[in-house]
């Protein structure tokens, strides 16, 4: 048993992991095919079929980059920020449910790793860690529009981040429980008569889009990418990084914002539940009705990814001030009258 | 008398700035976003205008002026005289030529009694302003709708008749009728 768990558990990781990495690749790629569609071109088209190799070439562009270490009394601090970011945008992953259970010849299999109890909390301080990368690497690069890069992102992250519980907690107010998995499989209910719509969305639209713009945020992407704005600073943190460094910082940029789709498409839109599930898994088979569920997912997510992609070829950046007052004056007081909507609601009608 | 910007500007064109308040709708920004990503989602679908440029070129208007031909006439003789009114005329001083006597039995050869023996254009020099084509009394140089080729030394622009002339095979003769 205990080396079946193992095992089992071992290839989920594995996979998950895989899979993060494909689709942060190809979220690169996918990045500048949609912003040259956004602009009525056409993108990156000459490597492989379609453009497809792309990411390859840009990966092997990166690897063979000049390794530029600056002047720095922090070498260890330089070389260890990006590596933070990147541990920290993959860590989220662990407790995330990717789909129900699978039935493999009398074996049952849960797509997750661990379904910890607090895995809400889990997360939130996971993605406030993935900030230390940010402030590491652009403090120890001992230039000025880097360490100025950092600061912006750190105070942006403590902005955004109380905005972002406060939106959470009238959505842990509904659902009882700090736990993935469960949140993920009551949205499985019923709503209006289908099964398997029962999502938050309907329950917390208010908190959802607050959870969005913090998302936002928290990704550093349009329009909140303060941290790393080209015009005013140089490219923020990573201005004194090159080679396959930078490219851990901007890969490790795709990698949060596909964990956030993620998050997002788990907490409001549902995880792997769609409509008729119920009816799919009587009919056909639950081993489909999963399979089903997590190419469901798969789905939300990328068109969450896509979302990202639209938002930032559509606004342009906020100022600092502005950043801050729709923090701090919108979005926190918004969220508590959210939280206090809630639990009105739910002392009301049960 | 009114101090307001309107009086006072010479040109009767200021107009004053106005700080009116935003409305609600536009304070929240939600509408403004929404409408903004509406315009963005369109030009989604919009047909793309980028041309596909080694597989797709495109077409140069009739008076484009690229690289030179020196031309032949109906007989496929060399209509150059070699009197030197291009290199004249050019501006960059990009063209040299040397002339030789037309010795009997090259008159299938050459057209006159005098042709270029050699004859040669620096395309780093050149300007491609068509001053040459105009000057030229014998309807023997022009500007073709090619590009000069990109190249990796400096002494392959220098284009002598072996790149100028135009072939003799009837496929590959240019047309320059449209120029006039």
């Amino acid at each position: 048993m205990e080396t079946s768990f193992l095992i089992e558990k071992g290839i989920l990781i594995l996979v998950i992991w895989g899979i993060t990495m494909l689709i942060a690749l190809y979220s690169t790629f996918g990045e500048r095919v949609v912003a040259a569609y956004f602009q009525d071109r056409r993108g990156p088209n000459r490597a492989g079929p379609g453009g497809l190799l792309q990411p390859l070439a840009d990966g092997v562009k990166m690897f063979t980059k000049e390794d530029f270490i600056p002047n720095t009394p922090n070498k260890w601090l330089f070389i260890f920020g990006p590596a933070l970011f990147m541990t920290t945008a993959l860590l989220t992953s662990s407790v995330l449910p990717w789909g129900d259970k699978l039935n493999i010849f009398g074996y049952e299999v849960s797509l997750f790793v661990a379904d910890i109890n607090v895995a809400i909390l889990f997360i939130l301080g996971v993605i406030s860690i993935g900030v230390y990368g940010i402030m590491i690497g652009g403090w120890a690069s001992n230039n000025k529009f880097a360490l100025l890069g950092a600061v912006r992102a750190s105070s942006q992250m403590i902005s955004y981040e109380v905005a972002m519980g406060l939106s959470i907690i009238a959505l842990l107010m509904l659902s009882g429980t700090l736990s993935v998995r469960e949140i993920a499989a009551q949205q499985g209910g019923d709503f209006l008569g289908i099964s398997g719509m029962k999502w938050n969305i309907f329950y917390q639209p208010l908190g959802f889009l607050i959870f969005l713009v913090c998302a936002f945020a928290e990704t550093n992407r349009t329009p909140f990418d303060l941290p790393e704005c080209e015009a005013e600073l140089i490219g923020g943190y990573h201005t004194e990084y090159s080679s396959m460094k930078l490219g851990f910082f901007l890969f490790a940029e795709y990698i949060s914002m596909f964990i956030s789709s993620a998050i997002i498409a788990t907490l409001y839109f549902g995880g792997y539940n769609y409509p008729g599930v119920n009816w799919v898994a009587d009919h056909i088979g639950p081993n489909i009705a999963t399979i089903l569920g997590v190419v469901v997912l798969f789905a939300k997510i990328i068109f969450f990814i896509f979302f990202y992609m639209w938002v930032r070829w559509t606004l342009p950046r906020f100022r600092y001030d502005q950043l801050m007052n729709l923090g701090w004056k919108i979005l926190i007081p918004l969220a508590i009258a959210n939280i206090i909507i809630t639990g009105t609601a739910i002392l009301l009608l049960n | 008398m009114s101090n307001s910007i309107k009086e006072i500007s010479l040109s009767g064109r200021k107009i004053e700035v106005s700080n009116k308040e935003m409305t609600f709708a536009e304070r929240i920004y939600l509408p403004g976003i929404l409408k903004g990503m509406g315009i963005t989602l369109k030009h989604f679908f919009r047909p793309k205008n980028t041309i596909q440029y080694p597989e797709e070129k495109r077409e140069f208007s009739p008076v484009f002026r690229g690289r030179h031909i020196l031309m032949r006439d109906e007989n496929g003789a060399e209509r150059c005289t070699a009197c030197g009114l291009c290199a004249v005329s050019c501006p960059a001083e990009a063209i040299t030529m040397v002339a030789a006597e037309r010795k009997p039995g090259e008159e299938k050869l050459y057209r006159e009694e005098k042709y270029a023996s050699t004859y040669e254009i620096n395309m780093l020099r050149c300007i491609f302003c068509g001053l040459c084509e105009e000057a030229c009394p014998k309807e023997a140089i022009f500007l073709t709708q090619d590009m000069a080729p990109a190249d990796y030394i400096r002494d392959g622009f220098i284009y002598g008749k072996e790149k100028l002339v135009m072939p003799l095979e009837e496929d590959s003769r240019v047309d320059n009728s449209q120029k006039g």
